[in-house]
């Protein structure tokens, strides 16, 4: 196992990635791919979920090393848990990505994983927040993340529009990993889509064949 | 304080007093080579069938180009519906197992349930991520419990992934190959064991670390039926000789008895009130 952790700045199993959240007039859809690599050249896993469910209308991509990134979700989970628990209603949004932030903040020299946060809340309705490698969280109406989004920025600059419906967000999305699945060799397998509102989750997963083909496949 | 840790509470953040340990004993070889560890080479698989799981492993340990241990155990126990197969360093592999099996163990004692698998996967997650990779363990870990059939994985680094179909070690290349032909979902326990039985075959015949025979373990809900070996390998060497001495082969010339002279240094007594 060791000779295949060559070159890659994550030690063991890294998330390779793309992972991307947008807003709707409702809602939030986040998404991913789902390959896990080692090495840079090994895909370890064609079907590793990358998006995690924290509380019942919240959920969590993962990007960088897949055991700090499943360690570090796994704590956020259990506080978000104790949390409402406590305070005796649903958490919010913020809430959830500051228990990321602190948790990615407080151990930067240790630590090799960023997230995006996105769900719907009663206070603020729908919302998407990023949580960088450093601990910097911030709160975006869309959002890309991972090595395979650097493809996709022009593609999200260009055809993100606010107050989408929600089958257009779904397509936006759908899109926007089939571009980054194709130009980069870490993300791949199937998309994985989650819609979240005020009256539910959705799973949706694209497998690999049925993704959107554009011109030159 | 959570069941399943009963030996102590982790103390918060990783211990590394072993590598001092280490770097004493490295001084002791004065610049000459250190013992390698043992590391299994190994290829080690598992697939999920419609009854249950069957996990296969090769028997070969090495040592650098010296095979250890024709007849390694890479199955281990963890609980009566739990198996799991490690590959790695040998000592590694041992100990983290033996250690899962025992805290299941007095978990169930206490709670007076059957573990389930998942909690033996998050045990060993906990484990070895707080170890960030120093304990050189990939592990298979198979088992039915009342939620179903589950086969995970668990890297070095304490990234886990819930698999169909999987194979672990320097062979897992060739058996992955034949998994991923074969595998097919719901599968009857012949099928299963043919397919998992090939994939180490071709792990052993394309790597160097994997040989000799191959150990095949079956769980399903009535049990679990531990085959060891499944398969012996056809090339087998045929001793001429037996290596064991009976007492007597090298004769005594002479014998010389040194009593020890012990004296009572202190001497107390305690009644036991057993009324």
């Amino acid at each position: 196992m060791e000779k295949r952790c060559t070159d890659s700045q994550v030690k063991g199993v890294s998330t390779g990635t793309t992972i991307l959240a947008a807003t709707f007039d409702g809602g939030v859809v986040i998404g991913s791919d789902s390959r896990a690599s080692i090495g840079g050249e090994y895909v370890s896993s064609k079907t590793i979920n990358k998006v995690i469910q924290v509380h019942d209308r919240i959920f969590s991509c993962m990007a960088g090393s897949l055991a700090d990134a499943q360690a570090v979700t796994k704590a956020a989970k259990f506080h978000l848990s104790f949390h409402s628990v406590q305070m005796e209603t649903p958490p919010l949004v913020i809430a959830a990505a500051s228990v990321l932030k602190e948790l990615c903040y407080k151990n930067k020299d240790e630590l090799q994983a960023g997230f995006i946060t996105a769900g719907w809340d009663r206070k603020n309705g729908a919302q998407v927040y990023v949580v960088s490698l450093g601990g910097m969280l911030i709160r975006q109406p869309v959002t890309i993340g991972g090595s395979g989004s650097t493809y996709i920025y022009g593609y999200v600059d260009a055809k993100y529009k606010p107050n989408m419906s929600k089958e257009e967000c779904l397509q936006f999305a759908t899109n926007a990993l089939a571009l980054a699945m194709g130009r980069d060799n870490v993300s791949g397998g199937v998309a994985h889509l989650v819609v979240v509102t005020e009256s539910g989750v959705e799973h949706v997963v694209v497998p690999g064949d049925k993704l959107p083909k554009f011109h030159d496949e | 304080m959570a069941l399943s840790n009963v030996f102590e509470t982790p103390a918060a953040g990783f211990n590394f007093d072993n590598t001092s340990r280490n770097a004493a004993l490295e001084g002791l070889f004065d610049g000459g080579q250190t013992p390698k560890p043992m590391k299994t080479g190994t290829t080690i698989a598992g697939v999920v069938f419609k009854d249950g799981v069957v996990l296969g492993a090769d028997t070969r340990a090495t040592s650098s180009e010296v095979v250890a241990d024709k007849m390694c155990a890479k199955i281990h126990y963890i609980a009566p519906n739990i198996y799991c197969c490690g590959a790695g360093t040998a000592a590694d592999t041992e100990k983290t197992t033996d250690i899962l099996s025992s805290n299941l163990t007095i978990f169930s004692l206490n709670s007076g349930r059957n573990p389930r698998v998942i909690m033996a996967v998050s045990i060993l997650q906990d484990m070895l991520y707080r170890y960030r990779g120093q304990i050189g363990a990939n592990l298979i870990l198979g088992g039915v419990d009342c939620t179903g059939n589950h086969l995970y994985t668990v890297g070095p680094y304490g990234s886990v992934n819930k698999v169909p179909y999987l194979s672990m070690g320097s062979g897992d290349l060739a058996a992955l190959g034949i998994l991923e032909d074969g595998f097919k979902h719901d599968m009857e326990l012949e099928e299963a064991k043919e397919l998992v039985r090939l994939a180490i075959h071709a792990g052993i015949m394309s790597d160097l670390g994997s040989g000799n025979n191959i150990d095949i373990c079956v769980i399903t809900r009535q049990g679990v039926d531990y085959i060891r070996p499944y398969q012996v390998s056809e090339y087998k060497d045929n001793r001429k000789t037996k290596y064991k001495y009976r007492p007597g082969t090298t004769p005594v010339l002479t014998e010389k008895v040194v009593r020890l002279k012990l004296e009572v240094v202190q001497e107390s007594m305690q009644r036991m009130d057993t009324a």
